[in-house]
């Protein structure tokens, strides 16, 4: 089978690689990449596990072929934080246990700072609308949307 | 048991909400999960799966597909051993189909290739010659006779003569006079229910890399609730001693009962035997659907009767359940489960398990309960309406308290069901007004909680941090609520304390994390291991101080003088006695291996509002409030997580995830675009109120929390639509057209 | 002699009783001298049960010292999830 070269940016560093004519994005960060934040959850787009940024977009990298990521800026979890400090959202989660068994917890943090890049001030409903893409089985979201409100608030520098 | 004397000390570190050690990991996607490891050399596996709900296999030729460049090896039925013991048995037909396949998607063959994509076309080349045989889906159908058999003989010895040979099991348990308790009703209401077969729905599907080397040992990551488990079954089925098969837990990306077995497990180790390299196995979601380990469906029938002021006279349920193609005990803790919040003087339940051609049953949190306490309190609510009776109020005269001989026959000792009914009573939720069209509905949920196998070893560094060595997986949080009781017992900060999850070749056998265990069991293994770590250390300072090792007591993370006739000593911290461990006998650690009995059972109370939209049958959730006795909340953060999630698993079962199959006898919906789990917009927030009623079985009375929490919701939001909408719904799940149906007809 | 309370559906094996009466100090003892006594209990024993004493479960702890007064019920072996 022939491959298709590729060159992109992945959380800000050039990378080349090559990838078969019907590979996902997701499975190139996985297992060419070594990059493996993002998950497998279902394959079809379903669960966003695999959620990522491509050029300014939340896509499920399970839906994107990887020969589709030619000369894009892409974005993962790993992406998130600046070497030892933790992004607000990260921290947050971590503080009001916003993840049981942390599996959804890299398409929600990333599918979370687009809407955060979008909408600095988002009301309950706007935050659970946005992550409706993201299916979490263990934390019945609660603690998920407290954490993305809260993490918000600081990052707009809310003493609230 | 040991008995633990009450406590009402005050915890300094224990109900507090540390940060989790994984945390920065899991936040990072530095964590890793079972599919998430790589290995030089490493092959990919595929498994090739029936298409077919019941067929005979006449043969399988895998010879095209190992002649395909890139494939290194193939297995089939053959390649498994088929043990003594029945359970394991099993388990290995499930893993791979011997003479029959018994449900579209049992797998079949297996290939090991360079590549997914080489595997993915190999498995296009096995060829399987199938007889296509009958095959039968629905419990109540499967128990007629003259119904198709899914596996011959059986039958246990308790099934009496006569019944279809898929009727596996027979169940039954209850005291007093049933007939002289309906003779004294002013009400009886008899219903029949159906519930239908549902799956855990972990995020992240079954994932592991095996490496068998030729010398026949092998080392297996997988992502699973119980590594031990893993070696013991995998052992079994191919051939090699436990010494031999080193497993290593992942990460794991949610169980909730369904990876307390295994599936591809066996099949990887078979693979890497066969190639002598390392094999990755990865599923599918739509293989974790048609082939890992959904619930039961169940067909139900409960009869109650009820005096006009409110006291329930008798009990009955009938509870048939098929745990797929295979026996299944869930019946029996079903219908134990059934009655458990009541206090009766007449109650019996009958429970019987028959096959039918669909994937073996696995756990799901409170297995067999969320069903029967679903018909129960359906009957319960529905008498409550009819007689105008409080629904609380209802419950809090019929609760099970100390002293009630329960439905399934020992005697409560204390319990948290009166704490949680009336907590729920004085509630603001329980009083809110109510809508056009909105309807609240309320249920009891009770679970079992285990012991079991247990061991944790507590090492002292030389710098006098600690390091805690344990045997099971964290699905919840568990490391954190472990390092709380160990610096709370030792008088030391949270942060010098690490808790690992070591391999099996690294700790003791240590039983599945299941059964809301981990807190109880390896929180109690814990505490008596600092408890042994702090006498050893108490024992070398008195040594060095000369005098009598009751002399000397531990305090603040300090070993002092006790009382000032023991002489004037500086005390000596646990970093002091670590550094000069190797001076005084060498390094320092405490132990504690046991089979913990004494896990209290766990009470719970959930409320709901619903609001019925009358033109479509849908139902949105509005509020949601769950009250639950936890013992001792050790990370209330942890608690409340398990309360919530457990919640929203229940509504997703109430009101949309059901296992839809064809008349072909497949599985229609195999994915999260068909299975439809609850997702953020479907719910409100999900507010919790933890009571602590210590159970006397753990040195801080701790309760196993993470089951009962499912129990609950199929009732309550049943009791809420079913009022809401003005019709008694009586099957599950109540998804949009199935209420509609209901209101249409109502009229 | 202990009183132990059998579950609805092993009664067949003990001519209807739902309690039977063994010498017993210990788990172990009780389920062997059950089997011995009821050879219709057997099957189930050998599948697995547990014992509640005074409203603990035990699931198979053999050494469980039993009192003449504990309240003792067989119940099955239990599974969680």
């Amino acid at each position: 089978m022939k491959t298709i070269p590729v060159s992109a940016t992945v959380n800000g560093d050039a990378v080349e690689f090559l990838c078969a004519p019907d590979e996902t994005l997701l499975d190139t960060l996985r297992d060419r990449l070594g990059l493996t934040g993002a998950k497998e959850g279902c394959g079809s787009g379903d669960c966003g596990a695999c959620s990522v940024m491509l050029d300014g977009r939340v896509v499920c990298a399970c839906l994107v072929l990887a020969a589709e990521a030619e000369g894009a800026e892409i974005s993962t979890v790993e992406g998130l934080a600046q070497g030892e400090r933790l992004h607000p959202l990260q921290r947050h989660f971590i503080d009001e246990a916003a993840l049981q068994c942390g599996v959804c917890t890299p398409g929600i943090l990333v599918a979370a700072k687009a809407l955060l890049d979008r909408n600095p001030d988002p009301t309950d409903e706007e935050v659970r609308y946005w992550l409706a893409g993201n299916l979490c089985r263990c934390t019945g979201y609660d603690k998920i949307i407290r954490a993305v409100k809260s993490a918000a608030a600081e990052m707009r520098g809310d003493a609230r | 048991m040991t008995r633990y004397e009450r406590i009402d000390r005050k915890f300094k570190q224990v109900g507090t909400r540390p940060a989790r050690p994984d945390g920065v990991d899991k936040v990072t996607g530095r964590a890793m999960y079972g599919a998430d490891l790589t290995a030089p050399g490493m092959l990919w596996a595929k498994v090739l799966r029936s298409p077919h709900a019941h067929a005979r296999i006449r043969s399988i030729d895998t010879s095209a597909a190992e002649a395909l460049e890139g494939v290194k090896a193939v297995v089939t039925g053959a390649d498994f051993s088929l043990p003594e013991d029945e359970a394991l048995r099993d388990v290995s037909v499930n893993c791979m189909a011997r003479d029959k396949v018994l449900y579209d998607g049992h797998a079949v063959a297996a290939v090991a290739a360079v590549s997914p994509a080489v595997a993915k076309a190999a498995l296009k080349l096995v060829k399987v010659d199938y007889e296509v045989l009958p095959h039968v889906i629905d419990v109540d159908e499967a128990m007629r006779p003259g119904a198709p058999v899914v596996q011959e003989g059986r039958s246990y010895e308790n099934v009496p003569g006569g019944m279809s040979a898929n009727v596996t099991s027979h169940c039954e348990f209850g005291h007093g006079d049933l007939d002289a308790g309906f003779a004294r009703a002013d009400l009886v209401v008899e219903r029949s229910f159906r519930t239908a077969a549902t799956h855990q729905g972990y995020i992240e599907p079954h994932a592991c890399l095996a490496a068998v080397t030729t010398d026949g040992r092998a080392d297996l990551w997988c992502c699973t609730q119980g590594h031990f488990m893993v070696r013991e079954t995998c052992a079994a089925l191919l051939g090699l001693d436990s010494s031999q098969l080193r497993v290593t837990a992942s990460e794991i990306g949610g169980g909730f009962g369904g990876k307390t077995t295994v599936f591809v497990e066996p099949v990887a180790l078979a693979l890497s035997r066969k190639t002598g390299r390392p094999v990755k196995a990865v599923m599918s979601r739509e293989e974790v659907f048609r082939a890992t380990g959904p619930t039961v469906h169940a067909s139900i029938d409960v009869k109650i009767g009820m005096t006009r002021s409110g006291r329930i006279t008798a009990g009955e349920a009938h509870l048939r359940y098929s745990g797929g193609a295979f026996p299944c005990a869930t019946v029996d803790m079903g219908a134990q489960a059934a009655f458990a919040a009541y206090d009766l003087d007449a109650v019996r339940t009958f429970g019987w398990n028959a096959m039918t051609n669909r994937p073996k049953e696995a756990p799901y949190r409170a297995p067999g309960a969320p069903q029967a306490i679903y018909a129960v309190e359906s009957v319960v609510d529905e008498l409550c309406k009819e007689l105008g009776l409080d629904p609380l109020d209802v419950r809090i005269a019929n609760a099970a308290r100390k002293g009630t001989r329960s439905a399934y026959g020992p005697t409560f000792d204390e319990i948290g069901l009166l704490a949680t009914l009336e907590a729920a009573k004085a509630h603001p939720h329980y009083t809110a007004p109510l809508g056009p069209n909105e309807g609240r509905g309320l249920s009891c949920g009770f679970w079992f909680n285990f012991g079991g196998n247990t061991c944790v070893t507590m090492n002292l560094a030389l710098d006098g941090t600690v390091a805690i060595t344990e045997g099971n997986p964290d699905i919840g949080g568990s490391r954190a609520s472990i390092s709380l009781m160990a610096a709370e017992e030792l008088g030391i900060p949270y942060e010098k304390v690490r808790t690992i999850v070591a391999d099996t070749a690294s700790i003791g056998h240590s039983d599945v994390t299941d059964g809301s265990r981990v807190t109880f069991s390896v929180g109690l293994a814990t505490i008596e291991a600092a408890r042994d770590a702090k006498r050893k250390m108490c024992e070398r300072v008195a040594r060095l101080w000369g005098i009598d090792p009751e002399a000397v007591e531990w305090r603040d993370g300090a070993v002092h003088p006790a009382g000032s006739n023991a002489g004037r000593f500086a005390p000596m911290t646990i970093a002091e006695i670590a550094a000069a461990s190797p001076n005084t006998g060498g390094p320092i650690a405490g132990h504690h291996e046991v089979n913990a009995d004494g896990a209290g059972v766990s009470f719970g109370v959930h409320l709901v509002d619903v609001k019925v939209d009358p033109d479509t049958g849908s139902t949105t959730v509005l509020r949601y409030t769950v009250f639950q006795d936890a013992g001792r909340a050790v990370h209330p953060s942890y608690v409340e997580g398990q309360m919530q999630g457990g919640a929203v698993q229940g509504i997703g079962w109430a009101l949309n995830e059901e296992y839809i199959y064809g008349a072909d006898g497949r599985l229609q919906n195999p994915g999260f675009l068909d299975y439809r789990v609850p997702v953020a917009s479907d719910l409100p927030e999900i507010d919790t109120v933890i009571l602590e009623i210590p159970n006397p079985g753990h040195p801080y009375g701790v309760r196993g929390v993470g089951e009962t929490p499912i129990v609950p919701p199929l009732a309550a939001i049943a009791n809420a639509v079913s009022r809401a909408a003005g019709v008694r719904l009586t099957e599950l799940p109540m998804s949009p057209p199935r209420v509609l149906k209901a209101i249409l007809a109502r009229g | 002699m202990v009183k132990v309370r059998i579950w609805g559906s092993l009664r067949t094996a003990t001519g209807g009783e739902a309690e039977v009466e063994v010498e017993a100090a210990t788990f172990k003892e009780l389920l062997d001298r059950l089997a011995e006594e009821y050879p219709g209990l057997k099957p189930q024993i050998e599948r697995g049960v547990s014992l509640a004493l005074d409203g603990v479960i035990y699931r198979e702890a053999w050494f469980t010292p039993i009192r003449e007064d504990s309240e003792v019920v067989l119940m099955p072996y239990m599974a969680g999830g």
